[in-house]
């Protein structure tokens, strides 16, 4: 069903939801229909390898030894493991570029390491569903996961997507708001779903800053970078300025700062397959 | 009042540019310190005198033109826009293609109509569960979207997943 010419739907996976929006020519084709329904294959199918919610996942199994990570392309095929790997190697990157800050490695009570790749794979993984939508020629899209964003407009001649920037004291008030016409949003926060992102070197929730918004060419960088700065805390404008990148970041006691990059940030996206 | 606000805008924008330019490809790589810029004047759009929306004049920095807008609550600073920043290579321009988030400060409705008539198509949040999203601003505009044609699908087995 289209309200002033925009397609929308809902669908979730992965616990939360993801939201599509079309407009122009494939809105309401069945094409534009197939090219959502592959999205959401791509995302099931991206829980399915890496959901740590699940006990059948390949990096649960890793995670209980079951599986061993440097021969992965025999326990699940070379595919999987291409996946695996091109994760692991964001998560390794990100951890180097935070200084440790972002791990998905995390330790144990009894000090074995195991496994988290979840800040990284949302991020990962809608970046390249929405590969999809974009071969729908003539066809803008804004492809949400939860709260984090990709938009793309096909035609110059038509309006950029319209973003709201949550307020992180009160859900139902709108922030900020940005025209997005190619590129990602993504925020961090505790808003909805309590402290949940720590620190990777100290185990701590962020005390100064509520919610980091990062705009960018693209969702594993916004994805990342918006935990990482989040989980920096105190150090977020500083590391996000370093990083060249673009971000509105809100502190406790409600002040808000922009970070404005001066060229382009690095595209870690160029080299992937999608 | 007047005098803190023009030196908070000049910090402001002398910090921009510290944190933000720094690296840049148009100028040297050395800091810049705040005694390079002078401040501007302002433009009150304000309620009362330490309230409102200030909006401090173009000022010229050796990258380009730069213009901050302040945001005040009773004489506290509440919230700070570039409403200008430097343009001068492609590279730049490619970047500042992307608009600056504007402040908006305010509940502007939460049904799908008044967020729409503030130009608001999609919503960028802490991540919602599926169980939070319900009551989101996200949920107001799916809503009114997706009527019956493309039902709510929960996934029962990874409800309570949550992701960063």
């Amino acid at each position: 069903m289209t309200v002033d010419g925009t397609w929308r739907a809902v669908e979730h996976v992965m616990g939360m939801p993801i939201s599509i929006a079309l407009r122009g020519a494939h809105a309401q084709s069945s094409r534009g229909l197939r090219a959502w329904s592959r999205v959401m294959e791509d995302l099931r199918h991206a829980d399915s390898v890496f959901s740590t919610y699940r006990d059948d996942s390949v990096i649960s199994r890793v995670n209980r030894g079951q599986l061993a990570l440097g021969d992965l392309g025999d326990a699940v095929g070379t595919f999987v493991a291409s996946e695996v790997r091109e994760v692991l190697e964001l998560g390794e990157q990100a951890r180097l570029d935070t200084d440790g800050a972002f791990d998905v490695w995390r330790s144990r009570a009894d000090g074995r390491r195991h496994l988290d790749p979840s800040g990284v794979v949302k991020g990962w993984a809608v970046h390249r569903a929405s590969e999809h939508l974009r071969q729908l020629v003539g066809t803008d899209f804004c492809l949400s996961a939860g709260g984090d964003l990709v938009a793309h407009v096909a035609e110059h001649d038509r309006q950029p997507w319209g973003i709201g920037i949550e307020d992180p004291g009160d859900p139902t008030a709108l922030l900020a708001r940005l025209e997005l016409r190619h590129g990602a949003v993504a925020t961090s926060g505790a808003a909805h779903r309590g402290r949940h992102v720590v620190d990777a070197r100290t185990g701590r929730s962020p005390v100064a800053v509520a919610q980091v918004t990062v705009i960018s060419d693209d969702l594993i960088t916004a994805d990342l970078a918006a935990t990482a700065a989040y989980a920096l805390d105190d150090g977020a404008i500083t590391w996000l300025g370093r990083q060249d990148l673009q971000a509105l970041v809100v502190w406790q006691d409600g002040r808000s700062e922009q970070v404005v990059p001066a060229r382009p940030p690095a595209r870690r996206t160029d080299k992937m397959a999608c | 009042m007047r005098r803190i606000v023009l030196w908070t805008m000049s910090t402001i924008a002398a910090l921009v540019l510290l944190i933000g330019y720094r690296t840049s490809t148009m100028g040297p790589a050395a800091l810049a310190s705040a005694g390079d810029y002078t401040a501007g004047t302002t433009t009150v759009t304000g309620t009362g005198p330490g309230v409102g929306t200030f909006a401090g004049d173009t000022v010229q920095t050796r990258w380009g033109p730069v213009q901050v807008e302040l945001t005040l609550d009773n004489g506290t600073v509440v919230g700070a826009t570039v409403l200008q920043h430097p343009t001068g290579n492609s590279t730049d321009e490619q970047v500042n293609s992307r608009a600056l988030p504007i402040l908006v400060n305010h509940t502007i409705g939460t049904t799908a109509d008044q967020l729409r008539a503030h130009g608001v198509d999609m919503v960028s949040g802490a991540t919602y569960t599926s169980e939070g999203y319900q009551q989101s601003l996200q949920a107001a505009l799916d809503r009114a979207g997706s009527g019956t044609a493309a039902p709510v699908v929960g996934d029962a087995t990874t409800a309570r997943r949550t992701t960063a």
